[in-house]
């Protein structure tokens, strides 16, 4: 196509502007968002979307069903089961947080030092967060087996429990909670030692340094020196866990199925459980919502800690 | 009293040899500067007095008191890091109060000392800022606070102002020295350029390669340098040299190349005795050539051809093609020369040096 080119006295070339919507930033986002915003429409924002709707009625596997309000809810408040699952789940997330907190700091302090074979201890480190959790969970299941345990059978050889009377690891409410945890904790060890080691690697050591010639003992130099330099990262650490652990689903799924007698539910298997397995659709439903407004206050208030944190 | 002694002092690194038998002596209240090319060993030296890494070999003494297994909090020392390490989440009031702090000081005391601190480095309105919020030069005081509020018997520098920009270095460089003046206290001070170590040091010391080359005050160094690898360190634009025999004429003993015939002076040549006939490096400060007159002797003189001509003003910086290489001369600013021309260069005899060929020993 040819453009009109005219020659004005000044020399200056003056053309027909050609039509170009993508020189403006405006248009150019736009369609740069477009494929996001498809999938996030399609895979988050319509089941969200369906699955408030669902809450609200009263559908049933096979059955449409009819708009109840919410029925689905008020029936909830009065289930000792989801109740369980309340304390359940905000247990299972804050005692696990705390420990991977606690191993994965250590962890990184320990990495973060200088010895033989660094890197391939790093690489071995993540071992737990690769393995696909759902085939780690078999071999836990087994190392816990009231039958066959490993565990138990270690416990024996140390003389710890008597033959045949080792834990009922996965039998007993509590044990079964603890064991979950366990393995939560396993998993997600990996992840808070690798990143906060990337944190620690962002700390000058050359501060620590300083604040030993400054008098500061090793713990003061982790309490007044590492540990506030680390907390922007720590907070972040923490968000993301706090996030997956309240939502966990695979770990109690595989080990527990969240029995026995429903005492190791959260809210994701419980929710599987009433809509899937029962076939009470809207009532799965209504448990996994109410998941929702729960972990946006710890969200919310969690990033408003990290706002301040950082503008510090 | 805070003198340190440095005795046999070795490093070795998983297998890096860095630091190779030092040995010094620092009187109390000096202010001795290390010098030397990067990787010579200055930071390892000043981190071993430190205590922040260990000694291989020999000892280290801190007022007459061996400290080689003491930890750098119970050295009584201060350092202050090229990069300042100030603590980028406290005020400028913490970071310097923080040594004080840790070392139990009361809150009275500290304000005293943190605020007496911050006058003399006139940082006074930001100490209750945060260092990011400072420029280069205002970080710099905060770490030159955070080491005197202690008192410490000994402050240790490394490279202290080579992330200032030229003008401020030259201005810390200054205030730095009043410092000195007015704490009198025992300092060492790493850095690898040389008119910071001419102009700020009592005495300096020239490594390189894990050794001291030579030990003394600034201008013993300048004139008299122990070799020839001193000699082109210290002074700016550095020192020119040419590869000469020694030859014995009648009763005169020359340095001689294809391009020059120098006479070598009186009190030199009496030491040439058993370089005759060898090779020997002739050296000559820029400064101590002139554009030749008919004054200048033939056998104090030479060709060279021009290459490029600097004006700075107070002198003109003459890069040449002379004595079988290049040379630097420094003339009078009124000197008028143009690229490619032949001149002939007077050499001021008190500024001819000589060095082994083989050891590079002043000879
Ligand atoms: N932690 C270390 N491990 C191995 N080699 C090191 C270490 N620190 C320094 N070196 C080496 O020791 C030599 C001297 O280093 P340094 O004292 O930092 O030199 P500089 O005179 O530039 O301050 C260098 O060659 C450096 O590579
Ligand atoms: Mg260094």
């Amino acid at each position: 196509m040819a453009t009109v080119v005219s020659v004005s006295d000044g020399g200056i070339i003056v053309g027909k502007p050609k039509w170009r919507p993508l020189e403006n930033e405006g248009n150019l986002a736009l369609l740069l968002l477009l494929p996001t915003v498809a999938l996030l429409l399609m895979f988050i924002a319509y089941p969200f979307v369906r699955g408030i709707l669902l809450a609200v009625t009263n559908s049933k596997v096979g059955v449409i069903g009819d708009f109840v309000g919410f029925e689905n809810f008020a029936r909830l408040l009065k289930d000792p089961i989801f109740h369980a699952v309340v304390y359940n789940t905000f247990l299972y997330t804050f005692v696990t947080t705390v420990f991977k907190l606690i191993l994965g700091l250590w962890l990184a302090l320990l990495l973060n030092r200088d010895f033989k074979f660094k890197a391939f201890t790093r690489a071995f480190i993540l071992l737990p967060f690769i393995v696909p959790t759902v085939l780690a969970c078999f071999a836990w299941k087994w190392m816990f087996d009231p039958t066959f345990s490993v565990i138990n059978w270690m416990l024996f050889k140390l003389g710890i429990v008597a033959a045949g009377a080792g834990v009922n690891w996965l039998g007993d409410g509590d044990m079964a909670m603890l064991s979950i945890m366990i393995v939560n904790i396993w998993r997600g060890v990996p992840f808070f030692a690798i990143s906060l080691m990337a944190g620690l690697q962002t700390i000058s050591p050359d501060l620590g340094e300083a604040a030993a010639i400054d008098g500061a003992k090793p713990l003061q130099r982790f309490w007044y020196i590492t540990w506030p330099l680390l907390m922007p990262v720590t907070m972040v650490v923490v968000l993301f866990s706090v996030i997956q652990t309240f939502s966990d689903f695979q770990i109690v799924y595989v080990m527990t199925g969240g029995g026995p007698a429903n005492a190791t539910h959260l809210f994701a298997t419980y929710a599987y459980q009433l809509g899937i397995g029962t076939g009470l659709l809207s009532q799965g439903a209504a448990v996994s919502l109410a998941m929702f407004p729960l972990l946006f206050a710890i969200v919310i208030f969690q990033l408003m800690y990290i706002r301040r944190v950082e503008t510090r | 009293m805070s003198n340190v002694t440095i005795r046999h002092v070795h490093k070795h690194y998983a297998d890096f040899h860095a630091v190779k038998g030092i040995s010094l002596e620092i009187k109390d209240k000096e202010f001795v500067v290390l010098v030397g090319p990067s990787g010579c060993g200055k930071t390892t030296t000043l981190r071993m007095v430190a205590g922040l890494e260990t000694i291989t070999e020999g000892d280290i003494m801190i007022g007459n008191k061996i400290v080689n297994e003491l930890p750098p909090m119970d050295r009584d020392i201060a350092m202050v890091f090229q990069n300042y390490a100030l603590y980028p989440h406290m005020t400028i009031y913490d970071n310097m109060a923080f040594g004080l702090k840790m070392r139990k000081f009361d809150k009275a005391e500290i304000a005293k000392r943190v605020n007496n601190a911050a006058d003399i480095l006139d940082i006074k309105e930001h100490l209750s800022r945060k260092p990011r919020m400072l420029s280069g030069g205002q970080r710099q005081r905060v770490a030159l606070g955070r080491a005197i509020v202690r008192n410490p018997k000994v402050f240790l520098f490394d490279e202290p102002l080579s992330n200032l920009d030229a003008k401020l270095r030259v201005q810390m460089r200054v205030e730095l020295k009043k410092l000195h003046q007015r704490l009198a206290t025992t300092s060492i001070y790493v850095t690898h350029d040389q008119v910071e170590a001419m102009t700020l040091g009592d005495r300096v010391v020239v490594m390189k390669d894990g050794l001291i080359q030579q030990v003394g005050e600034p201008l013993e160094l300048y004139n008299n340098p122990a070799n020839k690898y001193v000699a082109g360190f210290i002074g700016s634009p550095a020192m020119n040299f040419a590869e000469t025999v020694i030859e014995q004429v009648g009763n005169a003993v020359y340095a001689t190349n294809p391009t020059m015939k120098i006479r070598v002076p009186e009190q030199i040549a009496a030491r040439m005795g058993p370089h005759k006939g060898k090779p020997a490096t002739l050296g000559i400060r820029p400064e101590d050539l002139h554009m030749a007159t008919g004054a200048d002797p033939e056998e104090l003189s030479f060709d060279a051809v021009v290459e490029v001509a600097e004006q700075l003003g107070s002198e003109i910086i003459l890069d040449l093609k002379a004595g079988g290489g290049a040379m630097v001369a420094s003339v009078e600013p009124t000197v008028k020369v143009k690229p490619q021309q032949k001149i002939r260069l007077g050499i001021n005899p008190r500024g001819l040096r000589f060095f082994d060929a083989a050891t590079e020993a002043a000879i």
